[in-house]
């Protein structure tokens, strides 16, 4: 197949011809071109995927799709006109709708407002609630989402905001779906609901774009795959495609293994952290792990689980009611981040973006905030050390930027976590608390935060990693810890592990509570 | 974050030059009002009217660097007015009535800026009160707490305060305060760690909390120096007269809000400098005398510096959007 070939929507296989063509096109920032020549064709009916590490220019297809940006060179066609974009309103009006990874919702109106958001039907002057209720109501049912209208959209899930968004989306007659990384902050059964939609809104023979960083969704979901690299159309390949394949394409290279897990810690296995009866009303019971020298601990299970909040609380930021944790023996003041950072503790957090970085500061700055104090002089920050450092640290970590000055917002989603980590590094963490590590970050950089985490067991750390990645757990981890309704239930070796054992430790308390609290009701 | 964001080079096709005047917005406009203002009037550029211009902008000024540390932090103050007029109400009653030394008693007067200043920073802090609300009410307490002192009658000050109004060597002592001033600020904010720490907490506050940056003791320090500064504004107003008065500075920290946010600092925190604050405030100064040389009354100078306000930070705002997005 020849990518750069405009004209050739019908295809031999019969597929019907597209709704939304990005033909040939071209964008570029000044000197940069960031895409160039690429043609993708959205069908009715259809799920085409774009794939690519970050930076392979995903985003600014899908721009150039929804009107944020206007090609430089080719043409966007529509029904099989060419049309220009000049706006979001004029791709909405040809029935092109994008769901984006932050979600264009206002958290505390209701679902039924949001839906009407902007059009909201008057009767005599005054808002027709009933009206807005009623449409509401025939959105969500299409997309069979059992929420109720007057709910705070603030208050429900990611994952059903993300279908009040679509819901709101079809409502205003979209034809073409657009969904960037939707699955990113979902768990596995929210994927499942949001995939249960996608397929119903396929049979009923909406076009769809879908970006995921998770292989295994693209051939679960997709029909055909636009793989890109450095802002170029490399292939388009059926989803069925396997993994190892599809890897290659995007990387241009073989990543034979894509959990590189080695253990070559060979010094003694001292426990590191030591958590005991760690209890936080209604968030953690009773939580008592350990984490040895030379050693990842993988925690597993469902978001809500208490995951985010056993870290959290081990790191300092967050209070718990009993419990202790020692770090190297020592034991840690409960919520005090500064002291847990002195013991040797790192936190690469959730979200690293609202919790891990200053956007707004230089990568330097980034690096050095844990270690600001501790090397200063006098109160006089260290500033020629500071720099120097900075760069040794990056260049070890290899994040790709232009020096350490740069603005770390203007970093690639890869380059940013390494950032957060390499302060850590600085400070001379012994114990890592990661929480999902890799979210947002595309393969070559996932890698490269995998063999970080070997090289600090390697050098006798030890990490405890949350994620819900789960062939990251499984792949990563000596030890998988997996954690229901805020207590362990279980602990599985990775070795031999598979992922249906962790899933059914994940839900099995879970079960349990309801039935205990059914039985309770009953009698 | 978009490709575009990841590989464009900043400062595409600009020049060092290009890049320089793209950054320092309010010098450019600082320099343009200057260059207008000499065509307009012969009376702009005198030495005596320039430095009478750096008498008028040094309240204004010390104050703005004093709302630079809570800016950059995100926060906001706006007791700085009371709390000059308060600080120098103490300072003047401390000598007159209480019989303390001239020195002693503007040891007073500043110690009352940094107190006043550092109550606000605690109900900011620790009784988690937004900077608006707190220094709100701190605004009505010094205020209040200025007349009960005075009775509402100003009170003569000693002379180590009104040496602050005098002139050193044909320099006016207010503009050799704003240097200094504005020297310690700009060196706390760049190489102190409390004042990188500002701008992490002003940045990303969960993110400095997470990376074990104290951010109550940040908030304290913030809000205290905000106060220590008022106090020496307060000082340098009282010096000027010769006496505390219970009305001075009202309506202030307005116009050093003003010069902030004209100097380039955000309100959202995380951003702001004190070169650019000094700008800002040289800005409003150099209107208020050029409009005053062109006989324009005091009620259109009101209506211009409102202008001038939205117009720089607008253009600011345009800058940020092309340069990034």
């Amino acid at each position: 197949m020849n990518p750069s070939t405009p004209d050739a929507p019908e295809r031999p296989d019969g597929a019907p011809a597209p709704l939304l063509s990005l033909e040939g096109v071209t964008k570029t920032f000044g000197p940069v071109t960031v895409v160039e020549d690429v043609t993708v064709h959205v069908r009715p009916g259809r799920v085409q995927v774009l794939l690519g590490e970050n930076g392979a220019g995903k985003s600014t297809l899908i721009k150039m799709m929804s009107g944020i940006y206007q090609p430089d060179g080719g043409r966007v066609v529509v029904d099989g006109e060419a049309v220009t974009l000049p706006d979001v309103r004029a791709a909405e009006a040809l029935g092109i709708a994008t769901i984006h990874q932050e979600l264009n919702l206002v958290p505390s109106m209701t679902v039924a407002e949001n839906i009407s958001l902007g059009r909201m039907p008057r009767r005599g002057g005054l808002l027709d609630r009933k009206a807005m209720r009623d449409t509401a109501r025939r959105a969500l049912e299409r997309i069979g989402l059992d929420v109720d209208p007057g709910h705070q959209v603030g208050e429900l899930g990611v994952a059903r905001q993300q279908l009040v968004e679509i819901a709101k989306a079809l409502s205003l007659d979209a034809r073409i779906l657009v969904l960037d990384e939707p699955t990113a902050a979902l768990t596995r059964t929210e994927i499942d609901q949001l995939f249960r939609v996608v397929r119903e809104l396929r049979e009923a023979g909406v076009a769809m774009v879908f970006i995921s960083h998770h292989l295994d969704e693209i051939a679960e979901i997709g029909d055909s795959v636009s793989v890109l690299r450095d802002g170029r159309l490399v292939d388009e390949v059926p989803a069925t495609t396997p993994e190892p394949e599809l890897v290659r394409l995007m990387v241009g290279r073989d990543i034979a293994d894509q959990f590189p897990r080695r253990r070559e810690h060979d010094g003694p296995d001292d426990v590191l952290l030591d958590v005991r009866g760690l209890t936080r009303s209604g968030v953690l019971q009773d939580v008592t792990f350990q984490a040895r020298a030379g050693e990842v601990v993988g925690v597993a299970g469902l978001v809500g689980a208490g995951r985010t909040e056993l870290l959290r609380s081990i790191a300092g930021a967050d209070p718990y009611d009993s419990g202790t944790v020692l770090v190297e023996g020592r034991p840690l003041r409960r919520k005090d981040v500064a002291g847990a950072i002195r013991a040797g503790v790192g936190h690469v957090p959730e979200d690293r973006k609202t919790q891990g970085l200053v956007l707004g500061a230089t990568v330097a700055e980034n690096l050095g905030y844990a270690t600001l104090r501790s090397t200063a002089r006098a109160g006089f920050v260290d500033r020629a050390g500071q720099r120097s450092r900075a760069r040794t640290v990056s260049e070890q970590l290899r994040v790709r930027m232009r020096d350490v000055d740069q603005t770390v917002g203007d970093l690639s989603g890869g380059n940013q976590q390494k950032v957060v980590f390499g302060r850590w590094v600085l400070a001379g963490s012994r114990v890592l608390l990661l929480d999902e590590p890799t979210r947002g970050v595309d393969v070559g950089a996932r890698v490269e935060i995998y063999e970080f985490v070997n090289s600090v067991t390697a050098a006798g750390g030890a990490v405890v990693m949350v994620s819900s990645d789960l062939p990251e757990v499984l792949g990563m981890s000596d030890r998988i810890l997996v954690m229901s309704g805020g207590h362990l239930a279980g602990e599985l070796d990775a070795a031999g592990a598979t992922q249906d054992q962790v899933m059914s430790l994940a839900v099995r308390d879970v079960d349990r509570d309801a039935e205990d609290r059914a039985e309770g009701a009953e009698s | 974050m978009t490709t575009a964001t990841t590989t464009r080079p900043t400062g595409r096709g600009h020049s060092r030059v290009g890049r320089f005047l793209a950054e320092n917005g309010a010098l450019v406009g600082l320099v343009v009002l200057c260059v207008a203002l000499f065509v307009a009037t012969p009376d702009f550029l005198t030495g005596n009217n320039l430095l009478n211009i750096g008498v008028q902008a040094s309240t204004i000024a010390v104050l703005a660097f004093g709302m630079t540390f809570v800016i950059v932090a995100g926060g906001i103050d706006l007791s700085v007015g009371s709390v000059a007029a308060l600080a120098a109400m103490i300072s003047a009653w401390s000598y007159a009535s209480a019989g303390m030394p001239g020195w002693l008693s503007v040891v007073a007067g500043l110690a009352t800026g940094a107190l006043t200043g550092a109550v606000s920073g605690m109900a900011v802090a620790y009784g988690r009160l937004p900077s608006f609300i707190a220094t709100l009410a701190m605004l009505s307490v010094a205020r209040g707490l200025t007349l009960v002192v005075s009775d509402g009658r100003p009170i003569a000050t000693a002379s180590e305060v009104s040496f602050l109004g005098s002139t050193v060597l044909g320099v006016p002592v207010p503009i050799l305060v704003l240097l200094v001033a504005g020297l310690v600020a700009s060196l706390i904010l760049n190489r102190t760690v409390v004042g990188r720490e500002m701008y992490a907490v002003g940045g990303n506050v969960e993110a400095a909390r997470l990376s074990g940056i104290r951010v109550r003791r940040v908030l304290v320090t913030v809000f205290t120096l905000s106060g220590l500064y008022a106090g020496l504004a307060g000082m340098l107003l009282a010096g000027r007269l010769t006496s505390a008065q219970p009305q001075a500075g009202a309506g202030y920290e307005l116009d050093a809000i003003a010069a902030v946010v004209i100097g380039g600092a955000s309100l959202a925190g995380g951003v702001g400098r004190v070169s650019g604050t000094l700008v800002g405030a040289l800005i409003l100064a150099v209107i208020r005398n050029g409009l005053n040389l062109m006989n324009v009354s005091s009620f259109w100078q009101q209506v211009v510096i409102g202008v001038v306000i939205a117009v720089a930070v607008g253009i600011d705002v345009l800058r940020r959007k092309n340069t990034r997005h």
